[in-house]
């Protein structure tokens, strides 16, 4: 299997998106594997700030050469700030999806919904369970 | 993938760490690695592609030339040995059963190169259209196919062949021995680029690919996908059957006139042509540049005022222009480049411009 890098302090989603929570404030992109499974990324489609998005609907879109992909909220919240270096640069989701590819800040209107959210060890294990090879 | 065939390069891209898809019923590698490096490496350097998933379809026999002659749009009986043409088979109504390359082979004996997709259609539309005295034989099992395109080319063939390249024109094609192999090597291809593409005989084709590859590694040639295959054609303008062309396109309004020979005629859909050219014209495939932020993609509609007026019929980034492009039809009154259009994406639309094309063309 690939070697997907997948920080320990952070949480996941089943849709591949990642989560640093701040208290609060949480920071959201997609994973390595997820970057790796699209390819080159050219176009990223993001909220504005203030709008409001809920757990497991999609908030965005990410465009890779061949193939259009929705972003799922991984939680409920209003958004309070957007990535805006993706407008120019969308390939930062390639190069460094945990820093300089992040999308988004979400204010939670929920905090206990990150309970719900995958640890590393089980966002490792739903990749293997994926995986063909 | 069950149910899927195989070129005989399968085992060679699984090694190389290809990502494979379906694609008209083959297993094939649309990349590599990145789509976007592939595409690069064709415009600076070169790529190699396998597409044995092709199909070529013999002609022979003292009736060969008069029986491809009546099918295709473009001339045949002009097309000296040694030439390839591009050209249309038709329907009787005019519109397009597939987009096809020509080779003469020899007086009484031709192939054409034919879609992947459209394979089994074209040999029965063949077969249907045969005469007695011309045999008409489907060897796309047989034959394996390798597309070597990039300003490069030239230089990486003649490591491993002894057939002469220079002053070789395009479209026009030798036979002899390419890394040890019986070949057809034709200086055609489907990016805009230089290139050539090699007929083999399948067993040999895995062996050629890496001599190839060998012989090209030190001059920039890498491995290439579909995905860029596409991306490529598409910076070049070319028509993709099943996105421009389908058996409802006629030839004129997808702006391959130069390709029909209209005062000849003679041939299946000749007269559906000309009655569809002298009737009002419906639609017209233009080039367009988006200029909003996004990307244009198949089956995206065309807004012209707000209204749906088109469709787009393919559209990708274009890594060499930095920007979004798109073929796709519409009315005659939007075709002139320099048209403000719009393409609906996700209900919103996406500021365009109709431009001429090919958006790109290689430097003399």
């Amino acid at each position: 299997m690939a070697d997907y890098e997948i920080p320990s302090e952070l949480r996941f989603t089943r849709e591949d998106e990642w989560c640093r929570v701040e208290g609060k404030r949480v920071v959201v992109g997609v994973t390595d594997y997820a970057q790796q499974q699209l390819g080159d990324i050219v176009f990223v489609e993001l909220p504005a700030v203030g709008a409001t998005i809920e757990k497991g609907e999609p908030f965005g879109v990410i465009e890779s050469v061949k193939a259009v992909s929705d972003l799922y909220a991984p939680l409920s919240g209003e958004v309070v700030e957007v990535n805006p270096a993706l407008a120019d640069h969308p390939e930062a989701v390639n190069e460094d999806c945990y820093a300089d590819g992040w999308m988004i800040a979400i204010e939670a209107s929920d905090p206990s919904e990150v309970e719900g959210l995958l640890d590393a060890a089980h966002y490792r294990r739903h990749i293997e369970e994926r995986s063909t090879e | 993938m069950s149910g899927l065939r195989r070129t005989p390069l399968h085992d060679a891209h699984r090694a190389l760490g290809a990502r494979l898809v379906a694609f008209a019923g083959f297993e094939m590698p649309v990349q590599y690695g990145s789509i976007l490096e592939e595409h690069a490496a064709v415009r600076n350097a070169a790529g190699l592609f396998d597409v044995s998933h092709m199909g070529e379809i013999h002609v022979s026999g003292p009736g060969a030339v008069a029986c491809v002659e009546r099918l295709v749009t473009c001339p045949v009986a002009t097309l000296a040995p040694g030439r390839v043409r591009y050209g249309l088979l038709c329907n009787e109504e005019g519109g397009v059963v597939d987009d096809v390359t020509v080779y003469r082979l020899a007086e009484d004996r031709l192939f054409l190169c034919v879609n992947a997709s459209n394979i089994e259609k074209d040999y029965r539309w063949m077969v249907r259209h045969a005469r007695p005295d011309a045999r008409v034989e489907d060897k796309s099992d047989r034959i394996g196919l390798l597309a070597l395109q990039g300003p490069a080319c030239a230089a990486i063939v003649a490591r491993v062949t002894a057939l002469p390249l220079h002053g070789m024109k395009r479209f026009t094609f030798q036979e002899g021995l390419v890394a040890g192999a019986t070949a057809l090597l034709s200086r055609t291809g489907y990016t805009g680029s230089d290139g050539f593409e090699i007929y083999l005989d399948a067993a040999d084709t895995e062996r050629v690919f890496h001599a190839l590859l060998d012989a090209g590694k030190p001059l920039g040639l890498r491995p290439c996908g579909l995905g860029a295959r596409d991306t490529l054609r598409l910076e070049a303008a070319l028509p993709l059957y099943g996105h421009e062309l389908d058996d409802t396109t006629s030839p004129l309004e997808a702006g391959l006139d130069r390709f029909v020979k209209r005062e000849r005629g003679g041939f299946v859909g000749a007269e559906a042509i000309e009655r569809r050219a002298r009737a009002p014209e419906t639609r017209r495939l233009v080039g367009f540049v988006v200029e909003g932020r996004g990307v244009a993609r198949a089956e995206y509609p065309i807004l012209h005022g707000g209204v749906r007026v088109g469709v787009v019929t393919s559209g990708a980034p274009s890594p060499t222009l930095g920007k979004a492009i798109g073929l796709g039809y519409v009315p005659p009154a939007l075709a002139a480049p320099g048209t403000a259009i719009d393409i609906e994406v996700r209900e919103r639309p996406l500021a365009a411009r109709v431009v001429e094309t090919p958006f790109w063309k290689k430097s003399a």
